[in-house]
């Protein structure tokens, strides 16, 4: 009797499935992305307009954070792995364990835009030791709270921080411009892998300032206030912007977005060829779409004649390069 | 006189506000749930259409993209959880109450039954990564070496979140198993054994008909808790962003019956939702939101069907 009645409802699924259903024949190829989810929406557009135009390939995109993405990446169980920073020494002693050769392709910027709510006028501009004064682990140890203790002309409130979780490539790049070390933060503050919530805690609290990816912001600019950011050995105070950002005044805090591409799989499969060259290739037409903004044509010539010549390895050697051009990037030498 | 008529009132007056206090309690649930959905109808209402049912997702137009696959694939992984898990739920069910010995090994499984059902549902995400995926390369089912089609390594599929979400399930069902069981009077057991019925011929033919509508609704509650199940979905890789059906498990061909979709990567709706909100723009939140409306319908739905069920099985049992 149980089964007379569960059967038919699972007939029932079964033929709804059957209806809809409709791959039949040769399958095509699955091509494997996780990583960041910041680099997430460009991975994802790419891969929607590929398919739009190439049946070869079934393309499946995950966001399990840099960190997250490159283990998997390092084990050989990826074809691209999605990247908000570059390959830490330990990941690559992984993927060399692995014997996982990979490519390096910068494919876009994005700018951490610190943001207060838009009824603060005291802290529009703030220098990068200010921001250090705020998130450093010592300025925790030493009890600052309070806008006063950065500045004694700014009012006698407490703080309150939002930023992303320990675990995204994001809360590294910060750390590291900022607090001269990835990792290295108070830990007094509202984390969540959510920007939607980083925005309403925000914008809920006069007294708030936090920090994210641009796209959040420009999306959210009616509701936000960006913060102008003078680096060290500089004399302007500098708002994000993609003028700014591609002119490379908007230093320490615009960072390149990569994919690492897996060699291996690379000359195994001829799908994966065509659609790392098509990513190259349409890459600033996915910034527009998502709001990142695109590299300069003269970074992209220069990924693309390291895609075709196929050459392997990192720039890095395990560190973000904070305040290099992506020229001086690109021109580095593989290791 | 006058006394007595005081404490009567009194008492009247006491078991008036605990009544209001209990009705406020329950409308207090069933408020949140009516707020919850009608501002959820009210986010989505302009996206909820039949386009939006039939459509794959599109990140570059939030007004072109659809929960088709997704859609398609949740149900895919309810009927694996249900093949899984009622077999097996109502197997352990029925060894528990009716052969067992009641010994202290019976006593701390059943305790262990109890404390799953307790288990946050990520747990079970993490042992089928490890169990399924690393150690028994589920993955690799059926696949040859050779194949180019999918990348190295384990990785998700339709069938890893179905046996994930039924060992959610699984103790829901023993348990609802055994409830089932135990409603059934002694005397129908006593009467079929002394007709010479076999202990199986008395499970078979009186038992498991008798309990059938509790056991069925066990199921339906499982499975409409583990359809928004999302923690576990994402620990073995469920795609935030996947165009492709998978292929039909009918075909027209011999032998008409095809597994091939059992290793298809999934998406799934509550990913789709957390996709959605996660997104920068703020049109996709009005995706997320009439999502979220298709899947509590489900939900309600799987509900409505098991009250119906108990009801209807209920009524057909007279002893």
């Amino acid at each position: 009797m149980v089964l007379r009645v569960v059967l038919p409802m699972l007939t029932g699924v079964v033929l709804a499935v059957a209806l809809v259903g409709c791959g039949t024949g040769e399958r095509a190829s699955v091509i494997s992305i996780d990583g960041s989810s910041t680099v997430f929406p460009v991975s994802a557009v790419i891969a929607e307009l590929y398919q739009s135009q190439y049946s070869d390939a079934a393309i499946e995109v995950r966001y399990s954070g840099t960190g997250g993405g490159l283990k998997k990446f390092c084990r050989g169980e990826l074809d691209i792995s999605n990247a908000s920073r570059p390959i830490s020494t330990r990941e690559l002693e992984e993927a060399k364990k692995h014997q996982i050769q990979f490519l390096e392709l910068p494919v876009c910027f994005d700018a951490l835009t610190v943001v207060i709510h838009p009824d603060n006028t005291w802290a529009e501009k703030m220098t990068v030791e200010q921001l250090r004064a705020i998130w450093s682990p010592e300025s925790e140890e030493n009890q600052i709270r309070r806008w006063s203790d950065i500045n004694p002309d700014w009012p006698e409130k407490e703080f309150i921080l939002f930023g992303p979780g320990t675990d995204s490539g994001t809360f590294d790049y910060f750390t590291e411009a900022i607090n001269g070390k990835g990792g290295r933060s108070r830990k007094d503050f509202t984390a969540s892998e959510d920007d939607n919530v980083l925005v309403a805690g925000v914008r809920g609290n006069l007294t708030a300032i936090g920090y994210f990816g641009f796209a959040f912001y420009e999306t959210n600019r009616d509701k936000l206030k960006a913060v102008a950011v003078r680096d060290k050995d500089k004399s302007e105070y500098v708002l994000p912007s993609q003028e700014a950002i591609l002119k490379g005044t908007y230093t320490p805090l615009s960072r390149p977005l990569f994919i690492y591409v897996n060699y291996n799989a690379l000359q195994r499969k001829a799908e994966l060829q065509r659609f790392v060259d098509f990513y190259l290739n349409n890459v600033s037409q996915a910034c527009e779409i998502v709001k990142y903004v695109p590299l300069p044509e003269s970074a992209y010539k220069l990924v693309r004649q390291r895609f075709a010549e196929q050459r392997t390895g990192t720039a890095f050697g395990g560190h973000p390069a904070v305040g290099t051009s992506i020229d001086d990037i690109l021109k580095r030498e593989l290791k | 006189m006058d006394d007595l008529n005081r404490l009567i009132a009194r008492r009247r007056r006491q078991d008036l506000i605990f009544g209001a206090f209990g009705l406020v309690c329950t409308m207090l649930g069933i408020a949140t749930l009516v707020i919850l959905l009608v501002d959820l109808v009210m986010d989505g209402l302009p996206r909820l259409n039949w386009a939006f049912l039939t459509s794959a997702n599109s990140i570059i137009d939030p007004e072109k993209a659809g929960i088709l696959i997704p859609l398609v694939d949740s149900l895919l992984i309810m009927l694996v959880t249900a093949a899984a898990a009622v077999p097996l739920g109502v197997a352990a069910g029925v060894y528990l109450e009716e052969y067992a010995r009641k010994n202290w090994l019976t006593t701390f499984i059943e305790l262990n039954i109890s404390n799953l059902a307790a288990v946050p549902s990520i747990l079970y995400g993490l042992l089928s990564l490890g169990l399924l995926l690393y150690y028994l390369n589920l993955h690799q089912l059926g696949i040859t070496g050779a194949d180019q089609r999918w990348p190295l390594g384990p990785r998700g599929s339709l069938a890893a979140a179905g046996i994930t979400l039924a060992l959610l399930v699984l103790p829901i069902v023993i348990v609802a198993t055994r409830e089932a069981l135990r409603s059934i009077p002694l005397t129908i057991r006593e009467a079929a054994y002394a007709l010479g019925a076999t202990r199986w011929q008395v499970v078979w033919h009186h038992l498991l008909p008798y309990s059938s509508g509790g056991i069925a609704t066990g199921i339906i509650i499982g499975l409409s808790r583990a359809i928004g199940e999302t923690a576990p979905l994402v620990t073995i890789g469920a795609a935030g962003f996947w165009l492709v059906l998978p292929p039909s498990p009918i075909q027209s061909a011999p032998p008409f019956l095809s597994f091939a979709w059992l290793l298809e990567p999934f998406s799934a709706m509550p990913i789709q939702i957390f996709t959605w909100t996660q997104d920068a723009r703020p049109e996709f939140r009005v995706n997320a939101a009439a999502a979220a409306v298709v899947l509590i319908v489900m939900t309600l739905s799987l509900n409505a069907v098991a009250i119906v069920l108990r009801y209807r099985l209920r009524r057909r049992i007279n002893w």
